[in-house]
């Protein structure tokens, strides 16, 4: 701390850290959209870096979740405890669900097929969802080792634009695991693979209220 | 390792090496600039880094003294590493405490710039590298040539290879009959490394940020190694240098946005980890903070030079220079290759041994990394810089003290050189003699300078002298007399 000091001879000694000036002239957020506009920004930036995207309403979710487990032949999935259970409730017995509790180890976890959470936030201009292991994103293994995460957004409300708003509403005292697409490298000649070490395939369910017409089903 | 000459006379010469970085730099230059066009306020959020940035370190002291106070208390514990020797016997230590033998890495500058590898080797404790790029770089007995991607020196053939031959001595083998096809050299990385990941006890890492308001510590990453490497073990120890701290946890907001869109080019990378301390029975139990100085503070105490440590390491200026994507990052003989090595190793490090003084030369001065620098680091100025210390001498802080250099060896010639052309252009006949006289014996002339000029044209093409010196030329078609010629032309 003492060299650290002397290197800093320079700097005047009744200097304050506020006297360096910092302009925050950047954008809050870019662009003027409405929700639903922001929405569609997320859905098309989580697709373009290959997460798969649905839209559905909070009565049509249990079904489309169990058809996507279905689809994939899961045969186990991972448990938040605190997921709401009507989430899991169109799920046939036969999918052993797997609590997430601290007796899991990663060797159990790597045996299970599928995982299912909620998330904190989503930032629409940079395709992300964030979690930050509140009791229905459980710990941050469960969303790492399985090969499949299903993570569902309640749209409008956990929808932001940008990073600056998607930052303002989380806890640094959490951990957070902030996702863009499904484990990627570009490692080889630069070209893109996905599914190196975490989920290969990372499904993404924008869930609103319930509106008029069906609007469950894959966006592309 | 030989000056940067010499390794880049041997490196550019081999055309495997650049194709491969050629095809992987332009690449990514053109992928980069679309994602900045994507933000309209690009050069604001640019500002903004740097004035962050000169801000913390300006006040280094001070947030670090907050940083620690916030890493213990969110149940962590901090270190202070003076040199790369006191960090790799903290990290030892560590290990050794845990009773383990193996390690995971998440791949990690600073723990490469110290060696760590190899000292923990020589205490009995394997490290293995996760990041698919460093583990191709271990398997190869290699090392890393590219900030952001190691192994770019590297097409899928070779890469083939070293896994198909050396898989099986570090764990699992590579499958039979491997392709060279990315995705199945990636299934075969998974493959080889999920054991380690699974049964890992230790996990190493470095960091992007800190937050000295928080103790919130930042990874940024794409396969998801990190978070293996982050939240399974049971001990984590991340070893990162002094500068990497932001002041506050809403400072994220503007590298959150610089880095991804900098280094990969993309809006996000696939996965960032934070973590503050610890958190129960989610992640390691036991987290340790090794803070490394290691030169940096007399980095720091440069104060044309200090701008260095605003580095973000996104590699941006690697993809854009000229002389790396020639030249490759071996050349540069350290952990930071390119134009950021070209200034940061011989700070870090001082320019006492003949490799150091010589990066301050590897550039053309194009100026175009500072263009891409997403913090405005003036690299151009800090290679001038350093370059009138290395002919110049001068004082420095070494180590913490401040002390005055010598000019390196080497640059006498050039010195001499100066000083001649100064007083031939000063005397005209002697000038004109000089001239006359090259031009006739132009046949005779040697590609490379015999004598005190060799280490100039070691590195050039001589220029090749014309058969008549432009005065002559001059005289010969419009007249006698330079002055008469000029009325005839008007």
């Amino acid at each position: 701390m003492a060299r650290i000091r002397h290197a800093l001879a320079d700097v005047p000694r009744a200097e304050t850290p506020d006297a360096v000036p910092v302009e925050r002239t950047y954008h809050r957020v870019h662009g003027d959209r409405t929700p639903a506009e922001t929405a569609d920004l997320l859905a098309e930036n989580l697709a373009d870096y290959r997460a798969i995207v649905h839209r559905t309403d909070a009565p049509s979710l249990p079904a489309l979740i169990a058809r996507l487990l279905a689809d994939r032949g899961a045969t186990s999935v991972a448990v938040p405890p605190g997921l709401p259970d009507s989430w899991l409730s169109a799920v046939p017995d036969a999918v052993r669900r797997v609590p997430d509790t601290a007796e899991l180890t990663p060797h159990d976890l790597d045996a299970v097929s599928s995982v299912v959470t909620a998330c904190a936030v989503a930032i629409a201009e940079t395709g992300t969802v964030v979690l930050d292991a509140a009791p229905d994103q459980g710990r941050r293994r469960i969303t790492l080792v399985p090969d499949h995460h299903i993570c569902v957004i309640r749209v409008p409300d956990q929808v932001v634009g940008s990073v600056p708003e998607g930052l303002e509403r989380l806890d640094p005292a959490r951990p957070l695991t902030w996702i863009s697409g499904p484990s990627a490298t570009s490692d080889i000649e630069l070209d893109r693979v996905e599914g190196v070490h975490g989920p290969r395939t990372l499904e993404v369910i924008l869930t609103g209220p319930p509106a008029g017409p069906e609007t469950a089903g894959q966006s592309r | 390792m030989p000056a940067f000459p010499a390794a880049a006379d041997a490196s550019t010469r081999n055309t495997q090496l650049r194709a491969n970085l050629r095809h992987a730099t332009h690449t990514i230059r053109a992928k980069r600039a679309t994602a900045v066009a994507e933000l309209d306020d690009w050069s604001s959020l640019r500002a903004a880094g740097a004035a962050i940035k000169d801000r913390t370190l300006r006040h280094l002291d001070q947030y670090l003294e907050q940083l620690e106070r916030a890493v213990t208390a969110a149940g962590g514990h901090v270190h202070w590493a003076a040199d790369a020797d006191e960090a790799n016997r903290i990290v030892t230590e560590l290990v050794r405490a845990t009773g383990e033998r193996e390690v995971v890495k998440v791949k990690s500058m600073a723990t490469q710039e110290i060696g760590l590898n190899g000292a923990l080797a020589t205490a009995g404790i394997t490290a293995y590298e996760t990041d698919l790029a460093e583990l191709i770089v271990q398997l190869g007995d290699d090392l890393p040539s590219h900030i952001l991607v190691p192994a770019i020196h590297r097409n899928r053939g070779e890469i083939r290879d070293i896994f198909a031959e050396r898989m099986a001595e570090w764990g699992r083998p590579a499958p039979e009959g491997l392709t060279d096809a990315p995705a199945d050299l990636a299934e075969a990385a998974r493959l080889h490394l999920r054991e380690k990941f699974l049964n890992a006890k230790v996990g190493i890492s470095g960091a992007n940020f800190m937050v000295a308001e928080t103790g919130t510590l930042v990874v940024v990453e794409s396969e998801g190694n990190g978070r293996m490497c982050l939240t399974l073990p049971e001990t984590l120890i991340s070893v990162v240098g002094i500068e990497k701290i932001v002041p506050s946890f809403q400072d994220l907001e503007v590298f959150l946005q610089l880095l991804p869109r900098s280094s990969t080019a993309e809006r996000m990378n696939p996965y960032t980890s934070t973590w503050t301390g610890t958190t129960d029975a989610d992640g390691p139990r036991t987290f340790h903070l090794v803070l490394l100085d290691n030169g940096r503070t007399d980095t720091l105490a440069d104060t044309v030079g200090r701008q260095a440590l605003r580095c973000i390491r996104c590699s941006a200026c690697l993809n854009v220079c000229p002389v790396y994507e020639r030249a490759g990052g071996h050349a540069y003989g350290s952990a930071y290759p390119g134009p950021i090595g070209a200034i940061l190793t011989p700070q870090l490090r001082g320019v006492q041994s003949e490799l150091d003084a010589s990066l301050p030369y590897a550039s053309s001065l194009c100026g175009a990394c500072y263009e891409v620098c997403p913090v405005a680091i003036d690299i151009p100025e800090i290679l001038v810089h350093l370059r009138e210390r290395v002919v110049e001498g001068g004082p420095v802080s070494v180590r913490g003290t401040r002390t005055v250099i010598k000019p390196a060896k080497g640059h006498a010639a050039e010195r001499a050189a100066m000083r001649a052309a100064r007083w031939a252009l000063d005397h005209p006949r002697v000038l004109r003699t000089g001239q006359r006289l090259a031009s006739r014996t132009r046949r005779f002339h040697p590609r490379r300078l015999p004598g005190p000029g060799r280490a100039w044209s070691d590195t050039r093409e001589l220029p090749k002298v014309p058969e008549e010196s432009f005065r002559d030329w001059w005289r010969r078609t419009r007249g006698e007399s330079g002055t008469e010629g000029r009325k005839t032309t008007t």
